[in-house]
């Protein structure tokens, strides 16, 4: 294929992708909208106003990266876990496999697809936290940077869930058992230097706590770990993880017999 | 000389479980030809037609598709290639222009260029009118046309059809023949199909592929397959009933029901004789018919041969 023609076919796979996540947009945009709206009344007015200050900001101010970032994530990796693997399941993948398009036009279009949705709702929960508090953003580039780079990590952690799972049990495993429980302990809703030292260390295993923290110092000017190596972290897992399910969609794992 | 629409050679194909679907096969299919790949269930064709079309990976062997050898240059060799696969493969909650458009957009054609196409075909295939309905509210006729459409959009060379008109009513059926012969008389598309109607791929095809046990037993045009064809077996209807099946000789005859009498008649044989005998016992013959077409049983005979070789070969080797 020629570069215009790669364009036209990675385009219409975006497209595609957006699409299908606008139509059913009460099942997409607007259950993670009212999820953080739960969660800025309930932890950022009610009993945030208890807590007091976090790191030298409101528990609100404080709060607000974390879940803007935890919902660009959950999102992002829901979208193209569920979407590529209904693909499958669907035997819709296969219109892709017997066209011309190479593979990584495929893993992008899902990959970009995906990172629309996760930055979609990342927009709309810091359009809904604006009601609760006067966000000021410390570091624009960083913050955009951050946020662009892990939704695009997690998508395609996403698409290598989907090219995996066997069942759509499969593809809800990883979101509820491993995600959500690192997201709550990435540093969402606290500073892990009130952690004693030994769960300090073993936070910093945590993948998504750079994120959180790198996400939040673009906001707020403050971050628990060295900014440089979080984004160094995150670039490395972006390259790994996209050459694996390259490698995976090469060889049709999980999509040829 | 002009390359091959479809050329294979020694393809094999040894699934994850140690199942032996192909054995080497070889078979090239001319450009221009309406060809019929036939075989009972799990024989292999859809494993042939999925390793051309990359949905199944090969253990061995050589694939080209105009000459361009798959393992080289795939991308350029799916140009010519379009596939209706045997199981609709598309989001049904799609709309029916929106799946055409996508296909074209995934072989890098643009909008402009997609959209008179697909109302070409849409149109041509009766399905205009329900282009903006959602996929899944279309009949599985509508819904096999649908993948017609999507397979025929970048304008193949070579169409893969794999059972396309299974569950598919006798009517419509018929339309679709129509349609697919006349993309190949009139636009030269080479056809591959599979099927298990074999009165299709005789009414279809010029040329035919038997595959049984993942080898190609045969290879040759439908023409001088049925020319091979020796035996006929012909369903008599009778006026009264009968207790047994009466003696002609010379002829095979057995009851099969009370009012109906099963002949078969060897090539060279007159059937004329058979209703004399009948008469002069003073049987009456209402109507006649094949019992089946008649590729379907040099098809038969062809599966049964292939079928008692091979259980006699695993004897062997189990007396080994």
């Amino acid at each position: 294929m020629n570069p215009t023609q790669i364009a036209i076919a990675l385009w219409t796979l975006v497209h595609k992708e957006v699409k299908r996540f606008t139509r059913i947009w009460p099942q997409t945009l607007l259950p993670p909208s009212i999820t953080m709206t739960m969660y800025f009344i309930i932890f950022g007015n009610l009993i945030g106003s208890r807590i007091g200050e976090m790191d030298g900001y409101s528990y609100m101010d404080f709060i607000v990266p974390g879940l803007i970032m935890m919902a660009v994530i959950t999102n992002t990796y829901s979208n193209v876990a569920s979407s590529f693997f209904s693909n499958k399941f669907q035997r819709s993948i296969e219109e892709m496999m017997v066209s011309p398009m190479p593979n990584w036009v495929i893993l992008t279009g899902f990959v970009l697809g995906g990172m629309a949705r996760g930055l979609g709702v990342g927009l709309i929960v810091t359009g809904v936290s604006l009601f609760f508090t006067r966000l000021e953003v410390a570091h624009p580039f960083l913050t955009v940077f951050v946020v662009v780079l892990t939704a695009a990590l997690f998508a395609i952690g996403g698409f290598i869930n989907a090219l995996l799972g066997k069942k759509f049990d499969d593809i809800s495993i990883v979101p509820t058992f491993v995600l959500t429980p690192l997201t709550y302990l990435g540093g969402v809703f606290y500073s892990i230097s009130l952690l004693p030292a030994f769960w300090q260390g073993v936070s910093m295993l945590n993948p998504i706590l750079y994120m959180v923290n790198v996400f939040r110092y673009g906001f707020l000017g403050v971050s628990d770990i060295p900014v440089g190596w979080a984004l160094a972290a995150i670039l490395a897992f972006i390259t790994v993880l996209f050459a694996v399910a390259l490698w995976m969609l090469e060889h049709g794992k999980g999509i040829r017999s | 000389m002009a390359e091959p629409a479809l050329s294979i050679r020694g393809l094999t194909k040894v699934y994850g479980n140690g199942f032996h679907a192909l054995k080497g096969i070889d078979l090239d299919v001319a450009e221009g030809d309406f060809y019929a790949l036939l075989g009972p269930n799990g024989a292999g064709k859809s494993t042939t037609l999925g390793v051309v079309c990359s949905l199944v990976q090969k253990t061995a062997g050589q694939v080209s598709i105009f000459g361009i050898d798959i393992d080289r240059d795939f991308a350029r060799a799916k140009y010519h290639l379009g596939v209706v696969p045997q199981e609709f493969n598309f989001n049904q909650f799609e709309k029916v222009i929106d799946i055409v458009l996508a296909q074209a957009g995934y072989y890098g054609m643009s909008r402009r260029e997609a959209l008179p196409r697909a109302e070409e075909l849409l149109r041509d295939l009766g399905l205009w009118d329900k282009r903006n309905g959602s996929a899944r509210m279309l009949s599985g006729g509508m819904k096999r046309r649908l993948m017609i459409a999507r397979a025929l959009m970048h304008r193949p060379r070579l169409l893969i059809l794999d059972e396309p008109t299974a569950g598919v009513d006798i009517e419509l059926r018929r339309s679709m023949w129509e349609y697919m012969r006349r993309i190949n008389r009139d636009e030269g598309t080479t056809i591959i199909l599979t099927t298990h109607y074999l009165e299709e791929a005789e009414s279809l095809c010029r040329n035919v592929g038997i595959i049984n046990h993942g080898e190609i037993i045969r290879n040759t045009s439908v023409r001088d397959l049925l020319a091979e064809l020796d035996t006929e077996t012909f369903l008599l209807d009778l006026a009264h009933p009968i207790e047994a099946a009466p003696e002609v000789a010379g002829f095979e005859v057995s009851r099969v029901d009370a009012a109906q009498l099963a002949v078969v008649v060897h090539r060279g044989q007159r059937l004329n004789d058979v209703f004399e005998a009948l008469s002069a016992q003073g049987l009456e013959v209402m109507s006649m018919r094949n019992r089946a077409n008649r590729l379907e049983e040099m098809f038969v005979s062809m599966v049964e041969q292939g079928n008692s070789d091979k259980a006699a070969a695993e004897a062997a080797e189990a007396r080994a």
